[in-house]
């Protein structure tokens, strides 16, 4: 029986190691907040972090993740608050939404690695999620307002 | 006309839980319902939208359009609490059920602010008037000398003051007048508190919290997991499958069939044979499972590259005359210079971030259903039909869109869920998966065009002849159809806006092999990509600025006479008197544009700008993009200026937030994507190969919008159109190669 620790605490899941993070998380946990986008590690909507590094939720077995540090867009932080979510806010960068959860915790983990990225550095690291919307200004804006204060 | 009725005191509002207090329903003139059987029978007074205040103050205001990015489900309630004198923080936003009684609901054709700003303009004048009426009943006063402000009632010659909440409660217990003794007074426009203001929208702080409850987020206690294969070739059907070795994988616990229907499908399921599991995951590998014996039907050797050349010869070929002024054959044989162009537009899929999906749960002969759904009474309807239910028996529950795009505006996976809730007796879930959506898709019509023009000594277009040939929306839905219909012509061929003496459209026939459906800005795609470009083509022959070229073909500032032209006209369901088709409007966001971007000035080699200007939806857009075009042939987009002009704004920066979208799905339409066909199979399968525009092309773009007090037109579709024949109009000014065909090949665009 597959353990993972994710948003901070332990949970015990009944699944097949091999079953992807993704729907554990949302079918087994019942936490919605991370997406599914394509199912191949291409859109990152279900990106969540793992010891803080943005990882595919949905190429990530629950075997991969034992033993490491989950967290997803409910775990962020309280309320919404990081610098990240605020600068979201901010710019009303969201149309649907649907893809912002990850491309929030993209963001996060660039800046958590990278706290004042060129804007080379955050296309680099923003090319693989795709936001069918088109909100790309607004995310790239959003990132470079909150640059600096997240570390 | 209005019409309102207090309902508060009758048992009518069960769709909004917790609804007390002041409750209006009401109506709009253009759906009379007589009063006297309207306050008899709630069923047959079918209110727009719903507003209710309780006792706390709390205002109610129910969004009945679908909420899929455009910002509607914040900007119709922004103008009822306007017109209400509302505090915008003490407004709650409920969504509404698929039912009749809200008016119309289908989200699709950029006309939810068009149809429905004055309607809530009513609604919140109306309520507001109310107030003071009751305000004035409870101090015994002039009711004229009672004005709301701010959620609350003032007593203007004494200052006296009451709550929304304290008023409210009184109000529902007054008669209302109706709407012969209503006389509505609105704002005038400088007193808006929120109409023209950029306010966030109400889902943000959800969304950014992952809070936010799409279809595919929604939880039935006891709900299976169902993913669903369907026939890989359109019309195709399940002749035999084997599910032993399906059910063997462990959470998957049935397997069951969805019948198919014959083409043309409609609403309705492909068909296909589901796999039911206690999750996602286990009913996706159950499906690996299945051994399925098909029957492919009768497009199993459709293939979108021959279809592309039949296309094309048919467009060669006169076709049925759709719009036609002077003698274009004459004026052709007699031009100084004689130009023509052969354009094409493949197929595209929606490709929303959220796949389709739907729960419904089926429990006796009643059917509720959660979906991100753009037409929740369609939905509703074929539900019922497919069930055999009565419509009363099916609930249409509306989340939030994680895209729509018109995909969305189709219930088939709504259709598949209910199915397979009343099989499996327990609520489902059905799931798509990308594959399913890129190759069971209601395409984006594939479209070849031709168009001639002849030039007259000084340069001038004498003549235009433009012939376009797709397959129909309707196709889906009805046989035998292979022409395009007046409403798919109008965009952007009948509605030709160049002041040329000799006109003739033309459209020719063309069988359909897929589902077709509407697409973001639909048949707009192909034809403003054609005609714009077909304009910069005859801009060049005569050796003239784009931009100046572009003014003389406008003319003179004049509404296109469509009577007197004999077209058949449908103007997106609006009216020519209220929303003329202006040439005027056209130049104006032509201008709006050169005069923001940097047009005219020198740019390095293989660097170009490239114009075009149409309207659609009602709305006029005019875009100018700067291309680079690398040695490799890759191109990049440094800047986009697009200017527009929709008449009145209701949320500026919601506005501002569609045109940046709509320039990069314009390009992702115009580099990258392209559904092809082989033996009927779709080629693609998700976004390795079915490409969509990433933050790496992302232009700096920047949006210039045209004050004005015009009624309003679309928002969320007129962005797109010129962005691709702006696009390859700056690639014929950066490299001197013309891209007629899409997406663009960067092959074609080496340097040499």
């Amino acid at each position: 029986m597959p353990q993972i620790r994710i948003n901070g605490v332990q949970r015990d899941i009944t699944a097949d190691p091999q079953m992807p993070l993704l729907w554990a998380i949302r079918d087994l946990l019942g936490m919605p907040g991370t997406k599914f986008g394509c199912g191949i590690g291409a859109c990152g909507a279900c990106t969540v972090h793992m010891d803080g590094n943005a990882v595919r939720s949905c190429i990530t077995t629950l075997a991969d993740v034992a033993g490491h540090e989950i967290v997803t867009i409910e775990g962020l932080s309280p309320n919404g608050t990081h610098p990240v979510q605020r600068a979201w806010e901010a710019g009303n960068v969201p149309q649907c939404g649907y893809c912002q959860p990850g491309q929030i915790m993209q963001a996060a983990a660039l800046l958590r690695q990278t706290p004042n990225p060129t804007d080379q550095q955050i296309i680099d690291a923003m090319s693989g999620n795709i936001c069918r919307c088109g909100t790309y200004l607004r995310i790239r804006a959003a990132i470079k307002s909150a640059a600096g204060s997240v570390g | 006309m209005t019409t309102i009725v207090n309902i508060s005191r009758r048992d009518v509002i069960k769709g909004v839980a917790g609804m007390t207090g002041l409750v209006l329903g009401f109506h709009v003139g253009s759906r009379v319902f007589p009063f006297a059987e309207a306050a008899t029978t709630t069923a047959t007074f079918a209110p727009n939208v719903y507003l209710a205040i309780d006792e706390t103050g709390l205002v109610t205001i129910v969004a009945h359009r679908s909420e899929m990015g455009t910002g509607i489900r914040t900007g119709l309630p922004m103008v009822l609490a306007d017109e209400l004198e509302a505090d915008w923080a003490r407004v709650k936003v409920v969504q509404a059920q698929g039912d009749p009684k809200y008016g119309d609901q289908n989200t699709d054709g950029s006309r939810s602010t068009r149809q429905f700003y004055q309607p809530m303009r009513e609604a919140g004048a109306s309520a507001r008037q109310m107030l003071e009426a009751a305000a004035a009943h409870i101090w015994s006063v002039d009711a004229n000398d009672c004005r709301a402000r701010s959620h609350m009632v003032v007593h203007v010659p004494t200052g006296r003051q009451l709550s929304f909440g304290d008023v409210a409660k009184v109000a529902a217990t007054l008669e209302v007048p109706s709407a012969d003794h209503l006389e509505l007074r609105f704002k005038p426009a400088n007193e808006r508190r929120y109409v023209g203001k950029p306010i966030p929208i109400v889902d943000l702080n959800d969304i950014v919290r992952g809070k936010a409850t799409y279809g595919i987020d929604v939880v039935l206690p006891g709900m299976k997991y169902a993913s669903v294969e369907r026939c890989p070739v359109y019309g195709g059907k399940v002749l035999n499958f084997d599910a032993a070795d399906a059910l063997k994988v462990p959470g998957v616990e049935q397997v069951l069939e969805i019948r198919a229907t014959p083409v043309p499908s409609g609403f309705n399921p492909l068909g296909g044979i589901a796999v039911i599991a206690s999750n996602t995951w286990a009913a996706q590998q159950g499906r690996e499972k299945l051994k399925i014996t098909w029957d492919f039907g009768p497009n199993a050797s459709h293939d979108s590259s021959a279809y592309r050349g039949q296309l094309e010869a048919t467009a060669k070929q006169p076709g049925h005359v759709v719009r036609e002024q002077g003698n274009v054959d004459a004026a052709l044989a007699s031009a100084t210079r004689r130009i023509s162009a052969d354009y094409f537009v493949p197929y595209y899929a929606h490709a929303p971030m959220e796949v389709p999906n739907a729960v419904a749960s089926v429990a006796g002969n009643k059917c509720e259903t959660w979906a991100p759904t753009q037409f929740p009474q369609g939905a509703r309807t074929t539900v019922a039909q497919v069930l055999g239910l009565p419509v009363e028996d099916v609930t249409v529950n509306v989340t939030l869109l994680g895209g729509g795009f018109g995909r969305k505006s189709k219930p088939d996976y709504i259709v598949e869920a209910a199915l397979l809730s009343r099989q499996a007796g327990a609520p489902v879930k059905v799931t798509w998966t990308r594959e399913d959506e890129i190759r069971h898709d209601y395409y984006h019509a594939i479209c070849a065009q031709h168009l001639e023009a002849g030039l007259s000594s000084d340069g001038g277009a004498a003549a235009w002849l433009h012939r376009t040939v797709f397959p129909a929306i309707e196709s889906t839905f009805q046989p035998n159809v292979t022409y395009g219909s007046a409403g798919e012509l109008q965009q952007g061929v009948t509605d030709m806006p160049y002041v040329i003496v000799n006109v003739r459209c033309e459209n020719g026939p063309a069988a359909s092999h897929v589902r077709i459906g509407w697409y973001r800005s639909v048949y707009n795609v192909p034809h403003a990509f054609a005609v714009c470009s077909f304009a910069d083509e005859l801009a060049h022959a005569a050796g003239k600025d784009p931009v100046e070229y572009l003014r003389q073909l406008l003319g003179d500032p004049r509404k296109l006479d469509f009577a007197a032209m004999k077209v058949d006209y449908p103007n997106y369901g609006a009216s020519l008197d209220t929303y003329p088709v202006d040439t005027g409007r056209l130049r104006g966001v032509l201008d709006l544009a050169v005069r923001n971007s940097e047009w005219g000035q020198k740019l390095p080699p293989r660097q170009g700008r490239g114009v075009a200007v149409h309207r659609s939806f009602l709305t006029y857009v005019a875009a100018i993009v700067h291309v680079a075009v690398g040695d490799d042939g890759q191109v990049t987009i440094p800047r986009v200026d697009v200017a527009l002009d929709c008449g009145l704004v209701v949320n500026p920066d919601r506005v501002r937030a569609q045109f940046e979208g709509a320039a990069i799905m314009g390009i992702g339409n115009t580099l990258y994507s392209n559904i092809s066909i082989k033996e009927g199979r779709i080629e693609q399968s998700n976004f390795g190969d079915y490409l969509v525009a990433r933050t790496d092309i992302t232009p700096d773009t920047r949006v210039h919008i045209v004050e004005s007090d015009a009624p309003p037109g679309g928002v969320g579709e007129p962005g797109v159109p010129p962005i691709a024949p702006a696009i390859c109009n700056a690639i014929f000014a950066a490299t001197g190669k013309r891209i007629r065909a899409l997406p663009v090949d960067p092959a074609q665009l080496k340097a040499t």
